[in-house]
């Protein structure tokens, strides 16, 4: 292989521009390729016309005659308007909810060090790591018994359940790195602990509080079995399974609108995700690196 | 009054409370009603009776749940690999010196961030028996003469569910290893160089043990989510055909919503428990003899 001399510069085994062209290029070309196809797939479909979609003939990755058909019908004879709409307001108003208890959960965990702050913190975690498939049958009839089933109430209390430990969690790490010494010395300074965590704390863990909101917006979001199991009116339903369980007829698949459903449904995250991609992934890592 | 809110001890209660209401109410609460649930044979308005064990004796004999329990495994077993070595690789790509390499990592994170139950009817069309795009490619290159009956065959559905799910995977795994890669200091490559280490050694001794703790915390969430997956099969081939996809999630929701029957699908549900206990059990006590054997000096 190669000797040491030549290859003091760190990675400097693939400089060389056929072999990298090989070993990186092509590789990285596949698994862009096979990660972005899906949407580029369904983004063709939304705009296809019937006859294109069934026919065997032609080139199917381009479309020929463009059509906003299916999207029409989206709007116009369905009801996903409505759960876009519904999605919008759980999403928001979980994730605001969630925020707000997890500032307030972090900083006493991280900063007041109450008595057991250390075992809350641990127990924090824990349940983060319980997955919703456990949980959504004994859900369901707390849900039932507290005349929640199928209301919006039933989704905006039960998703902070994960993103209450997500979001505490990532807040701990970024608590952690604010130093002690500005608290120190706005305590002598007379101000109180809610002083202190409103006009030092928070201004400081900004882009913690983006990370985590965003995160905690896109888990909401796409969020499907407890919106499956709780929900079950057409008009109180989420953009995932409205489009799962409404736009699925027979056996005919109308399979233009269920690609515009499902292309239209990811736009939102995706959008926030392209403004926030440092957030996002900050929040991602540090949530599994602490 | 003033001095009582002061007091670390009270403040901390009460900073806590709204999260810990949150989660006393509807995470421990439903975790310890769902352990009672699978002792009883409560049905959908009808509250159970305790019937001890009866559940799980009748879910040990069925042979759906039986089924279940090897596709969960399997599923979890071959996604999680396939998921480690990709998500590996492609990690290493991306911390090469690339041009546009942001956008490349941002473009890569999209199969993470969209709604995964709409990802998945977009596979459920790419994996259609009469139009699927892999079928016509396939036989434009004169590969195979016959379309492909992806969700039709048994095996056929279960690497088709397979292949979704590591589409979906496989970006998490490479990001948070990216993470994890770019905090390795160049001077160790650049010393093991000198040594005359070559490129495979310098990553078998060096990226390697320093990675693994990262690759531990990642690799237990991606089996814990993995063997507790719902959605894309839900979506892609509700546990068919003849129950050949069914994961222990799937089949809990079948027999407790559907179904009816509560008190069989919470036993289901809590039957995933040891698994995943075991799950984070390994992955801990892994780490623990890793960072012992590494010095431990850093936290």
């Amino acid at each position: 292989m190669t000797t040491p001399a030549t290859d003091s510069r760190g990675m400097g085994y693939l400089e060389s521009l056929p072999r990298r062209a090989v070993m990186v290029y092509l590789p990285l070309g596949v698994f862009v390729f096979v990660l972005l196809f899906p949407f580029y797939w369904m983004a063709v479909t939304t705009f296809k016309p019937n006859a294109e979609l069934l026919s065997r003939e032609g080139n199917p990755f381009w479309v020929i005659e463009p059509t906003l058909a299916h999207i029409e019908k989206l709007l116009f004879q369905t009801s996903y308007p409505q759960w876009m709409w519904n999605t919008v307001v759980v999403s928001v108003v979980s994730t605001f909810t969630s925020l707000a208890a997890s500032v307030l959960a972090a900083y006493a965990i991280e900063r007041l060090r109450f008595r057991g702050a250390k075992q809350t913190g641990l127990a924090i975690f824990l349940a983060y790591l319980v997955p919703p498939s456990i949980l959504f049958i004994p859900l369901a009839t707390i849900v039932f018994k507290l005349g929640l089933f199928d209301t919006r109430w039933a989704l905006i209390l039960t998703y902070p359940t994960f993103l209450v430990p997500f979001c505490t969690w990532l807040l701990m790490g970024y608590f952690r790195t604010i130093p002690y010494e500005l608290e120190e010395c706005a305590l002598i300074d007379g101000a109180s602990r809610w002083q202190i965590l409103v006009k030092i704390i928070l201004p400081l863990a900004v882009p913690g509080l983006i990370s985590a909101g965003i995160f905690a917006f896109t888990l909401s979001w796409n969020e499907f079995i407890y919106a499956l199991t709780f929900i079950s009116s057409s008009e109180v339903k989420t953009v995932p399974v409205g489009v799962v369980t409404e736009l699925v007829e027979g056996d005919v698949y109308h399979w233009g609108s269920l690609m515009a459903g499902a292309l239209l449904g990811s736009l939102p995250v995706a959008i926030l995700y392209s403004f926030f991609v440092e957030h996002y992934v900050s929040g991602m890592t540090g949530a599994v690196k602490e | 009054m003033h001095r009582l809110f002061d007091n670390r001890n009270t403040l901390g209660l009460l900073f806590m409370l709204p999260a810990a209401a949150l989660l006393l109410v509807f995470l421990t609460y439903p975790l310890g009603l769902g352990v009672w649930l699978g002792f009883t044979d409560a049905k959908v308005g009808r509250p159970g009776e305790w019937v001890g064990l009866e559940n799980y004796v009748y879910l040990w004999g069925d042979s759906v749940t039986r089924l279940a329990l090897f596709n969960t495994l399997l599923y979890t077993v071959v996604a999680s690999v396939l998921k480690f070595f990709l998500g590996l690789w492609l990690a290493i790509l991306l911390n090469q010196h690339l041009p546009f390499k942001s956008f490349f990592r941002a473009a890569i994170l999209l199969p993470y961030i969209v709604p995964t139950a709409l990802s998945a009817i977009a596979f459920w069309w790419i994996f259609d028996a009469q139009f699927s795009i892999i079928s016509w490619v396939l036989t434009k290159f004169g590969l195979i003469d016959r379309y492909i009956d992806f969700l039709g065959d048994p095996w056929n559905a279960r690497w088709s569910v397979i292949a979704a799910n590591v589409w979906r995977g496989v970006p998490f795994v490479a990001i948070t290893l990216l993470a994890g890669l770019q905090t390795i200091s160049p001077s160790l490559y650049e010393a093991a160089a000198i040594d005359g280490a070559s490129g495979w050694q310098r990553f078998w001794h060096v990226t390697l043990p320093l990675l693994t703790p990262i690759i531990a915390v990642v690799m237990t969430f991606s089996v814990l989510f993995t063997f507790t997956d719902f959605q894309l099969i839900y979506v892609i081939t509700r546990g068919g055909p003849l129950n050949s996809t069914h994961l222990m999630a799937t089949l809990s929701f079948q027999r407790a919503i559907p179904g009816g029957a509560l008190g069989e699908g919470a036993a289901i549900a809590i039957a995933m428990v040891p698994f995943l206990l075991a799950a984070i059990l390994f992955s801990y006590f892994g780490l623990q003899r890793r960072a012992w054997q590494q010095g431990a000096t850093d936290r």
